[in-house]
C-alpha cells in the first residue's frame, strides 16, 4: 500500500497528480502533511510541490472542462473536505481518459460530490459578500475580522477591491490568522501579531474606532429594528438565510443583548 | 446635522418604509468608475434579515411620510395621526454613503409620501439620486419610486441616474383604485409604466449601436400589487401580472399581503391576519411563469378563480392533468421534466445533461436533489415503478396532505379556530 503525500496546498495535489502518470502508479490515497495522520501502515511517499508540474496538469484540465465549471476543483479543493484529493484524482483519471463533458455527469457520485461541494464552498464565498460589516478605525481604515467555513478570503477580494476602490479595508480571517489589505492601490496579504480586536468577535477596541462609528451602528441597528413588521415575524425564516454563526459579527443583531 | 435629529426621522422614516415589499438589487452590473464607491452585481446581493425573513438589500426609506392624498389602506395617509418627518437630501445621502462604506447596505430604495405635488415630490427624490451619482461618485445601486402624475421628463431623469424605476400598482383594477383611493387614477400609473418600458427598449438599442450611450434604468421596471386589501380574485391577479410581463416588459411583481394598517377604514375588509399563505401561492405562481415555463391560463383555469392554499399551484396542476404523468425521466424534454412536482429548476437542467451519460433511477434522482417523497407519483425511470395502483387526484392529494409537515400549517392558518379556547367542562379524572 502506497499513499503520497503533499503540502496542503492545490499545486501540491496538482503535483500529486502529475506525479502518479509519471511513475505509472495508482496511490490509495492522497493526504496533506499537515492534517492527522490516518494510516499506520502504508509506504508514504512525500511529493514535493513543483509549480511547472502543476501548471502542466492545471493546464491540461483548463482544456477540458466547458467555461462555468473551470475552477470545479479548485472550489472544491477549497472546502478541505476529508477525503477529497481522492475524489479529485479519479475525476482527473476519467477526464483525461478522454471522457466528454465529463463534469456534467451527476449520476456519477464523485462528479456529484465535486459539484456539489463546490457549491458549498460558493455559497461560503456568497455569505463572505453578505455578512461582512466593516468598522472605521481612527486611521481612516475599514476594518473586518470574520470566520468563514471554508478558506474563501481569496474567492471575495476582487469584489470588494472594485466596490471599495477608494478606501482602505483589511479583512481578517479569524480563524485561519490572515488577512488582505487593500490601499487604495493593490491588495496584499498579512497577518496581524499585535491584535487590537477581539479575536472571537472581530470587534475593533473601542479607542482605536472612529468617532462616527458607534453613530452609524446606532442607526443602523435602529434602521433593522424600524424595518421589521411585527405581524409578520417569522423567526426560523430568518435563521435559514442568516446563520446564527454569523450573528456575532453582525452590528445589528449585538445591540439587543446588550 | 444634529445626530439625535437624524436618528428619531430615520425611525419614523423607515417605519414608514417597511410596507414596500421590493428589495431586490439584481439585474445591473454598474461598474465602479474613476475610482468611486460602489458596484452593482448581477445576481443581487442580501445584506441582513429582518426577524419577519425578508432581506435587507437595499436601505429602504421614505424621503418624506408627508402625504397629501388619503388611501384607505396606506399607513401614511394624510388623515392618520402619526408622527411625521421629511429628509433633506443631504443627510439621505449622507446615509447613504455612511451605511454602504460599512457593507450594511446594497443600495438605496427611495421612495416616498406625496408633497405639494408629484413633480415636486419627484424633483426633490431625483436630485437625490443625482447627487449620489454626481458628488459622491457612486455606482451602486439605486432603485426609485416613480410618483404617479409626476412629468415625463422627471422620470426620464430620473431613469438615467437610477438601476430600477417601479410605479406601485397596489390595487390590481381600476373600479376598486377609485374605491380605496378616490384621488389617484388608472392612467396616470399605466402611462408612466408605458414610457419607462419605452425608454428602457430605446436605450437598449442605443447602446447596441454606441457602447458608450447613456444606460436608461438597466434593471428594468416592477410594481407592487397589494393582495386582499380588495376582493379581485387570484385568476385576475394571475392574469394582470402575467400581462404586466408581457405587455410592460417588467422585470418584477411584488405582492404584498394586506395587512391591517388602517382597520377603523369601512371599506377594507376585517381580518386580523396578513394572508400569508396566500402571497406565498401567488408568489409559487409567479415563479411558475417567470422560470417554469408555465401561462397564466394553466396555473388557473376559467372555473377556478383562487389557488388552492393547501397545495402549492404546481402540484394543483399535476392533479388536475394526471393524464400528463407519469413523465420518463430519462425520454422527457425539459418542459415536462419542470412540471413534475418536486423538480426544480437546477435540477431539471441537472437532469438533462446527466441523463447523457448514463441512465437515471430513484437513487440518483435523489442524490441529484429531487424531492422523491413527491416526484415518486409522476415519474417513471430506469427501475420497476413503485407502485401500481393508478392514483385518483383526490386520494393523492390527501397522502400528500397528511405526508406533508407544511411549515405554515398551524402558525399562519387565516382562519379563525372554533375551538381554541376549549375547556373541558368537568375536570379530568386523575
Amino acid at each position: 500500500m502506497k499513499i503520497y503525500t503533499y503540502d496542503n496546498t492545490f499545486e501540491g495535489l496538482l503535483t500529486c497528480v502529475f506525479e502518479c502518470y509519471n511513475r505509472k502508479d495508482f496511490p490509495v490515497d492522497i493526504c496533506s502533511r499537515t492534517g492527522e495522520q490516518r494510516y499506520l501502515f502504508v509506504e508514504k511517499i512525500d511529493i514535493e510541490t513543483n509549480p511547472q508540474k502543476a501548471e502542466r496538469v492545471w493546464k491540461g484540465i483548463q482544456k477540458q472542462l466547458s467555461g462555468k465549471n473551470k475552477q470545479l476543483l479548485f472550489y472544491a479543493f477549497l472546502s478541505e473536505e476529508m477525503g477529497i484529493e481522492m475524489k479529485i484524482y479519479r475525476f482527473l483519471r476519467r477526464l483525461f481518459s478522454g471522457h466528454l463533458n465529463l463534469e456534467t455527469d451527476y449520476g456519477d457520485s464523485d462528479v456529484l460530490y465535486l459539484t456539489q461541494t463546490s457549491q458549498k464552498v460558493k455559497k461560503e464565498a456568497m455569505r463572505m459578500l453578505q455578512f461582512v460589516r466593516f468598522q472605521r478605525t481612527k486611521d481612516r481604515m475599514f476594518f473586518c475580522g470574520i470566520e468563514p467555513k471554508y478558506d474563501v478570503v481569496p474567492l471575495i477580494l476582487d469584489h470588494y477591491k472594485k466596490r471599495f476602490a477608494d478606501q482602505k479595508w483589511l479583512i481578517y480571517d479569524l480563524k485561519r490568522n490572515y488577512g488582505v489589505f487593500y490601499d487604495k492601490d493593490k491588495v496584499e496579504e498579512v497577518e496581524i501579531s499585535k491584535k487590537q480586536f477581539n479575536t472571537l468577535t472581530g470587534q475593533v477596541n473601542k479607542q482605536l474606532l472612529d468617532d462616527s462609528e458607534d453613530f452609524y451602528q446606532k442607526l443602523w441597528r435602529s434602521y433593522f429594528k424600524h424595518i421589521t413588521i411585527e405581524e409578520r415575524k417569522n423567526l426560523r425564516l430568518q435563521r435559514q438565510h442568516m446563520p446564527r454563526r454569523f450573528w456575532r459579527y453582525l452590528p445589528e443583531k449585538q445591540g439587543e443583548k446588550k | 446635522m444634529s445626530k439625535d435629529k437624524v436618528h428619531e426621522k430615520l425611525k419614523i422614516l423607515s417605519d414608514a418604509a417597511k410596507y414596500d415589499v421590493s428589495c431586490a438589487s439584481s439585474g445591473s452590473n454598474r461598474a465602479n468608475t474613476g475610482k468611486g464607491i460602489g458596484t452593482g452585481v448581477a445576481c443581487g446581493i442580501c445584506h441582513s434579515f429582518t426577524e419577519d425573513g425578508r432581506c435587507v438589500s437595499l436601505f429602504k426609506i421614505l424621503m418624506t411620510n408627508n402625504c397629501i392624498y388619503d388611501c384607505a389602506y396606506c399607513v401614511n395617509r394624510r388623515t392618520n395621526d402619526r408622527p411625521r418627518a421629511t429628509f433633506t437630501a443631504q443627510e439621505i445621502v449622507d446615509l447613504t454613503i455612511g451605511f454602504y462604506r460599512r457593507n450594511y447596505i446594497e443600495g438605496l430604495f427611495l421612495s416616498s409620501g406625496v408633497i405639494k405635488s408629484p413633480d415636486y415630490t419627484m424633483e426633490r427624490m431625483v436630485q437625490v439620486a443625482k447627487k449620489l451619482r454626481n458628488e459622491e461618485n457612486y455606482n451602486g445601486y439605486i432603485h426609485l419610486k416613480a410618483i404617479p402624475g409626476a412629468s415625463r421628463e422627471l422620470i426620464n431623469e430620473a431613469g438615467i441616474w437610477a438601476d430600477r424605476l417601479s410605479v406601485n400598482m397596489e390595487i390590481p383594477t381600476e373600479l376598486h383604485l377609485k374605491k380605496l383611493a378616490p384621488e389617484k387614477n388608472y392612467p396616470d400609473i399605466i402611462s408612466p409604466m408605458g414610457q419607462i418600458r419605452d425608454s428602457i427598449l430605446m436605450a437598449k438599442e442605443e447602446r447596441q449601436k454606441y457602447r458608450k450611450a447613456p444606460r436608461f434604468a438597466p434593471a428594468g421596471q416592477s410594481t407592487q400589487l397589494i393582495v386582499g386589501a380588495s376582493p379581485e380574485t387570484d385568476r385576475q391577479i394571475i392574469l394582470l401580472s402575467s400581462g404586466l410581463y408581457k405587455k410592460q416588459n417588467l422585470k418584477r411583481v411584488y405582492f404584498s399581503g394586506y395587512l391591517p394598517v388602517n382597520s377603523y377604514d369601512q371599506r377594507l375588509p376585517a381580518i386580523n391576519r396578513p394572508p400569508l399563505v396566500r402571497e406565498n401561492r401567488l408568489y409559487q405562481s409567479d415563479w411558475l411563469m417567470r422560470f417554469y415555463h408555465f401561462k397564466a391560463e394553466e396555473i388557473l383555469s376559467e372555473d377556478q378563480p383562487f389557488l388552492d392554499l393547501d397545495v402549492d399551484p404546481k402540484l394543483g396542476f399535476a392533479l388536475r392533468n394526471m393524464h400528463l404523468f407519469p413523465v420518463d425521466i430519462n425520454r422527457a424534454d425539459y418542459e415536462m421534466i419542470l412540471r413534475i412536482p418536486g423538480v426544480g429548476v437546477q435540477s431539471a437542467q441537472k437532469i438533462i445533461l446527466a441523463r447523457k451519460h448514463r441512465r437515471l433511477n430513484s437513487l440518483h434522482l435523489k442524490n441529484i436533489g429531487i424531492v422523491m417523497k413527491r416526484a415518486k407519483y409522476f415519474i417513471t425511470c430506469n427501475e420497476l415503478p413503485a407502485h401500481r395502483i393508478d392514483w385518483e387526484p383526490q386520494r393523492l392529494k390527501h397522502k400528500l396532505l397528511c405526508e406533508m409537515d407544511s411549515k405554515y400549517k398551524k402558525s399562519l392558518d387565516t382562519q379563525l379556530k372554533l375551538f381554541t379556547d376549549f375547556r373541558q367542562a368537568l375536570p379530568p379524572l386523575h
